[in-house]
């Protein structure tokens, strides 16, 4: 309330001087921003991320719109016309959401050893990778690993389930704004 | 003669693994060889041990269950003859052979305080002859069921001519939950899933524990940094340490060399995997086999001079045999299917595998050139054989297809028969079979 006693003494006096009609004076009203005179206030100092509606720059948004997932044929690792279609607009958005890092994460169906299956994954997850930085994504923003056969998505033992399961997940994180 | 061998039973395993079993040079005609031809099991009487009725009994029971649990022995009811009042009491061999055993053990358990002492002879009954030394084991009271696994140990020895196995255990991974969210922790039990030992807690995703040969260690694969690297544990202390923490290179599937000094796993950089050596005590690392195919599910030949390994390099995957010190690996598969996660016999002559063919999946064994494919088992989804210590019996994960499908244990001998699923009252995945403890 402190903040607001200088302005409000500058209104009152505005009032009583347009009584006498003189030329009106200058008062200096300043706009206070009320987040900065907070103790620690939350000033947000970073960019918009080039000016792109917050409503984008989510995980969510990259999961449920982008879309963080392509799937590979059985036994391969080469990516798949669609799966590259998926990789471009998740390019798209990296580039864009530069604030982000993303995992890329290769799974493979259960039949199949578990040694080879996490060899498998760890391809198709390269695949991924390096699709993404040939669209331009900066490399040191992208790590991989591989899940082998240890989370599936889907938990029949039918190729239903085994098409879903052979998967590259892109899971994307902020890395903290103005990083 | 008594031979009396003082046997000091812990849970810490003694420093060298030295069987404490010496090979018996086969004084009494009686013997089973485990090779195909052998059909019908050998006929035993266990008549109830004599002593401390209690503890008698069970360790009596745990004799009896190591015995015919192989498949290659039955047991002669208890009343079937008259069985000595007393250990060391002449045996009535004509009743005996009547009730056609053909092999009697006798035995004797005294608990004093915390320790037990347990005194065994075996007899041929057709010879009426004793078969081999008496002996007996003193151990702590709450180590009985290692000192029964040591009587049938003998047992099984002087019988069979091969090394035993009994007194060992297992390292495994429990598997908690559904297939899309499953919790694992590693643990150690005896052979027969008894005096389970947890590792690991079910924070992180662990795979695939393996012995060292000392029985001291074990080498896995834990997702623990969010990333997979191996680790190392100290089963004494349930202490482990990372090997590996480079998070531009996943690191899995680790072995040890029977030596313990060396570390063979497979390395992954840029999506391909290669396998690579380390030593265990520096930490200094080289590449062993290195090419743009998959490589990967190394295990060491007994000598510690050959490793044996899975690689996609034809086009699909087969084994593949290299020296220590590299060179070109000699391929050793050539059958239908995918071949993968080969485990050398401690005894040498065979190595234990995975084969898909089609949509089914096999264990199988080969000798170490490939010759003689022999398939054990047919599933859905079998994988991961593990050597019994004496190279004549296998041990692998079968899980059940579906959404509620789970992994459990399973031992085969190498003939293929006496398939049985370990008793557990959990699912379980991945066994490391560790050696004959001292």
């Amino acid at each position: 309330m402190i903040v607001w006693k200088k302005p409000a003494a500058a209104a009152l006096l505005l009032t009583l001087a347009a009584c006498a009609q003189p030329a009106p004076p200058v008062v200096q009203a300043p706009v206070f921003d009320p987040y900065a005179n907070a103790a620690g206030g939350a000033l947000y100092q970073g960019d918009l991320a080039g000016g792109v509606l917050g409503a984008q720059a989510t995980a969510e948004y990259f999961n449920n719109s982008v879309g963080n997932t392509v799937l590979f044929p059985a036994n391969q690792t080469a990516l798949t016309t669609e799966a590259r279609g998926i990789l471009a607009r998740q390019a798209e958005w990296l580039k864009t959401h530069t604030n982000f890092s993303a995992v890329v994460q290769g799974h493979a169906e259960e039949t199949g050893t578990r040694e080879y299956n996490l060899a498998l994954g760890a391809r198709r997850a390269s695949a991924v990778q390096e699709y993404l930085i040939a669209q331009g994504v900066g490399s040191d923003r992208i790590r991989t690993l591989s899940f082998g056969k240890e989370r599936p998505r889907e938990v029949c033992s039918d190729e239903a389930c085994y098409a879903n399961n052979r998967r590259v997940v892109t899971v994307v994180s902020a890395t903290g704004a103005g990083s | 003669m008594l031979r009396t061998l003082t046997v000091t039973l812990s849970m810490a395993l003694a420093a060298v693994a030295v069987p404490s079993v010496p090979a018996f040079a086969q004084d009494g005609p009686l013997k089973i060889e485990i090779t195909d031809g052998v059909t019908e099991p050998m006929a035993i009487a266990i008549p109830a041990f004599h002593g401390d009725a209690e503890v008698a009994q069970r360790v009596r029971d745990v004799v009896a269950a190591d015995l015919t649990g192989t498949g290659l022995f039955r047991e002669i009811a208890a009343g079937a003859a008259a069985a000595p009042g007393s250990f060391g009491e002449a045996i009535a061999y004509e009743d005996w052979r009547a009730a056609s055993a053909q092999a009697l053990v006798s035995a004797e358990v005294t608990q004093s305080g915390d320790a037990i002492s347990v005194k065994f002879r075996l007899y041929d009954v057709f010879a009426g002859q004793p078969q081999g030394d008496g002996m007996q084991f003193d151990a702590r009271a709450s180590d009985w069921r290692r000192a029964a696994h040591k009587i049938a140990d003998q047992i099984y020895a002087r019988l069979t001519g091969e090394q035993p196995y009994f007194d060992s255990r297992v390292a495994f991974v429990q598997e908690i939950g559904p297939k899309d969210a499953r919790i694992k922790r590693v643990g150690v039990m005896d052979y027969d899933g008894q005096n389970i030992l947890w590792m690991t807690d079910s924070a992180s995703l662990v795979l695939a524990p393996q012995f060292s040969r000392d029985g001291r260690r074990l080498v896995y694969t834990s997702f623990d940094s969010g990333f997979p690297q191996i680790r190392v544990l100290d089963i004494a202390t349930v202490s482990s340490r990372p090997l590996t923490q480079d998070t531009n290179s996943m690191a899995f599937s680790p072995r040890f060399s029977p030596d313990g000094r060396w570390i063979v796993y497979s390395r992954e950089q840029g999506g391909n995997t290669d396998i690579w050596l380390m030593d265990a005590a520096s930490g200094a690392q080289r590449p062993l086999v290195q090419s743009p195919s998959i490589d990967t599910a190394p295990s060491f030949s007994p000598d510690g001079q050959r490793i044996v390994f899975e690689s996609d390099r034809s086009g699909n995957p087969q084994l593949y045999v290299v020296g220590v010190n590299g060179g070109e690996p000699t391929r050793i598969s050539f059958g239908d299917g995918r071949y993968g996660s080969p485990a050398w016999s401690p005894k040498g002559d065979l190595i234990a595998f995975t084969k898909q063919v089609g949509d089914r999946f096999h264990i199988a064994t080969m000798r170490t050139d490939g010759s003689a494919e022999k398939t054990l088992t047919e599933s859905f989804l079998d994988e991961s054989p593990t050597w019994a210590p004496n190279g004549r019996v296998v041990m692998f994960t079968r899980v059940a297809p579906g959404g509620n499908g789970q992994p459990k244990l399973h031992s085969v001998d190498i003939t293929g028969r006496n398939m049985r699923p370990l008793s557990l009252d959990f699912a379980a995945s991945d066994p490391s079979w560790g050696p004959l403890m001292p």
